[in-house]
């Protein structure tokens, strides 16, 4: 692999984690933190939607993160032939 | 048959299971003890790792902490979960692409220097044995509740198990144990809380019940509400301040990520892919648990409320009293009315409850079968004795990799490191026991320490080691040192009076001793890009490993040395 190509996968490697990141920050930091008193104003069921975020919806999100991570970068890898 | 037959059983069955394990997966080179010869598969690795993560304090202690904090409890549940995206993104892949054998490899080869190296080990000598000790009480305490003997046999039956299967198996003998220590301790705290979610809500899924109605009114709502009546704040919000909650929750997130025996674990499958993989297998996995201790913890604390408050304390099921001989729960009639009074106020207050036993006691508080509390004794030392394990591997690997081999003798051949990993191995278990059976009072606090070490050490060093090309050996060693005094400082002053102590109003910008590590970590950050833009950038040949970790291609097998 030369360096052009290096280069490359390099960031599209990068501007993954920029925007997986931003996702992480958002829904535990932002909803589950810094916003829960006024996302607590909004109900689903039984549950307050700040305290859900904060104590299930956040968790459920970063497995999710993680599976499309894994996607993203398998297509990635193979778009440059990288781990046959 | 009764409870006490029904754990014998259980116990017996799953560690018959687990010894078995480890005669058949023995270690017979470095490679196999230190990785398990990189071919783990990654559902497999998954698996391991999320055993190898939750610990006796996940299983027995965490649900009990939610329980009784309510929203402030959040911390650990997005702390203990949201360091695994940190791990799969800007971790995992990486060092396993670089392919050695323990993370004070990785700090010593990337920046070139065998001061980074000692570093490296005596902070992951300081998170694991801190953490281990913990595990080896835990034991005890799970033998002493459910099979009566003393909490000191129960630690010395627990060294003996772990020593076994730890120093004959090494790490293929402890992934395989793992496994199966996954499966029994999911399994444990599945049944009762997939019971209890049915008996009061009719839902079977835990996850959604504790969102459903009870006799028509939401059950959080039900709990508010007995809160406010008792004095208590309001369990959906808390009473942590916003900053706190945000730097603790960092720092638990950037601490699990840090930690050596988490990282180590992805140096065992066979290719950078998998790496990614298995770190996104083992999250689902752990938030199995972790979404189901939210429901158990506004489970157990309403059914617990509604079983004591203003009873009488005669009429008490049998539960209550066979954990007041435990000393866990302890009833004192202030007011001489023969009543149960459990209210926020102290003064009034009439009973204790320790955290602990809200997972422990809770099937017999919701009357379930004999079996199933059996279950939760075996599931929680399932998840004691695996962390056990995983720790006590980095210790000796850190010993007799780190130290031995590259400081002290690197002549030494494969069947000497050998040797020295599994004499090592038992040298740290006797030291854990030891612990274990004289627990300093500092467990608690230093838990909070591990957690801030990694942080403030391990994690900046690492990232900037892939990310930041130009880093170099000055700029992260200086920047370990400073976050760690940093650490060290603020942990001694707010937690053991030391330096002057101070108070709650002493904290930093209002940031707790819990949350400084993600303080310290800043520092870090800080001090080591500003050090290395004045010094030497790192040799060639290391910047071609950065260039080359960041390829996944070519990962290749174990590497004999």
């Amino acid at each position: 692999m030369d360096k052009q190509h290096q280069k490359k996968y390099w960031k599209n490697n990068l501007k993954y984690l920029a925007i997986l990141l931003s996702i992480w920050f958002l829904v535990s930091y932002v909803f589950g933190i810094i916003l829960v008193d006024e996302l607590n104003t909004i109900r689903i069921g039984g549950f307050k939607l700040g305290f859900w975020f904060a104590q299930q919806g956040s968790i459920y999100v970063f497995v999710v993160l993680i599976f499309v991570y894994i996607k993203l970068m398998n297509k990635l890898d193979d778009k440059y032939n990288l781990e046959k | 048959m009764d409870i006490q037959t029904w754990t014998w059983v259980l116990v017996g069955i799953t560690f018959t299971l687990y010894i078995g394990i480890a005669i058949w997966t023995r270690a017979s080179s470095t490679g196999e003890f230190y990785v398990a010869g990189k071919g783990v598969h990654p559902i497999a690795n998954g698996l391991a790792t999320a055993a190898d993560w939750m610990s006796a304090a996940s299983f027995i202690s965490m649900a009990g902490l939610i329980s009784f904090s309510g929203y402030d409890g959040s911390v650990y549940l997005m702390g203990w979960t949201g360091g695994y995206v940190l791990l799969a993104l800007l971790l995992a892949p990486y060092l396993r692409k670089f392919g050695k054998f323990t993370v004070p490899d990785f700090i010593g080869d990337r920046y070139y220097s065998n001061v980074a190296r000692v570093v490296a080990v005596v902070c992951a000598l300081i998170v694991s044995f801190t953490y281990v000790a913990g595990q080896m009480r835990g034991v005890g305490l799970v033998f002493s509740r459910f099979l009566e003997v003393d909490i000191n046999t129960g630690v010395i039956i627990g060294m003996f198990i772990v020593l076994f299967y730890a120093v004959l198996g090494g790490m293929k003998g402890i992934t395989y144990t793992q496994v199966a220590q996954y499966c029994v301790l999911i399994f444990a705290f599945m049944v009762p809380a997939i019971f209890i979610s049915i008996q009061m809500t009719g839902n079977p899924v835990p996850q959604l019940g504790f969102g459903s109605s009870s006799d028509g009114v939401y059950l959080l709502d039900k709990l508010d509400g007995l809160h406010r009546e008792l004095g208590f704040h309001e369990y959906t919000s808390g009473t942590k301040s916003k900053i706190d909650v945000f730097f603790i929750t960092a720092a638990l997130m950037v601490g699990t990520a840090g930690l050596p025996h988490v990282i180590v674990r992805f140096f065992t499958v066979k290719k950078v892919s998998d790496a990614r993989k298995s770190a996104g297998w083992a999250l689902l996995f752990i938030a199995i648990l972790y979404t189901t201790a939210p429901a158990i913890a506004v489970f157990a604390r309403t059914n617990m409320i509604e079983t004591v408050s203003n009873k009488k304390y005669t009429e008490l099921p049998d539960w209550f009293s066979n954990w007041e001989t435990t000393g866990l729960i302890s009833f004192d009639d202030k007011n001489n009315d023969g009543l149960v009074q459990y209210v926020a106020d102290d003064s009034v207050n009439e009973l204790t409850i320790d955290k602990d036993i809200m997972v422990l006691a809770n099937p017999e508080i919701a009357h379930l079968p004999n079996w199933v509390i059996a279950l939760v004794a075996a599931g929680g030392l399932a998840a004691a004795l695996s962390t056990a394990a995983g720790l006590l591997l980095v210790i000796s690997s850190s010993v007799s990799h780190d130290i031995i081999k590259k400081i002290v003798n690197p002549k030494i051949s494969d069947k000497g490191e050998l040797v020295a990993a599994r004499l090592s191995a038992v040298v740290a278990v006797i030291i854990a026991g030891w612990f274990g059976i004289n627990p300093p009072d500092f467990v608690a606090a230093t838990v909070a320490l591990a957690f801030g070490l990694a942080a403030a050490s391990f994690f900046p060093a690492i990232v900037l080691g892939i990310f930041h090309k130009r880093m170099n050996k000055e700029g992260a060693i200086a920047g370990m040192v400073v976050g760690m005094f940093f650490m060290l400082y603020y942990m001694m002053r707010f937690k053991f009076d030391w330096f002057g102590g101070g108070t709650k109003a002493d904290w930093w910008f209002g940031v707790s001793p819990e949350g400084f590590g993600t303080f310290a970590m800043l520092i870090n950050f800080v001090v080591s890009l500003i050090i290395a833009s004045f010094t030497p950038k790192p040799p060639k040949e290391v910047q071609e490993i950065v260039d080359n970790i960041r390829i996944p291609s070519g990962a290749g097998e174990a590497q004999m040395h």
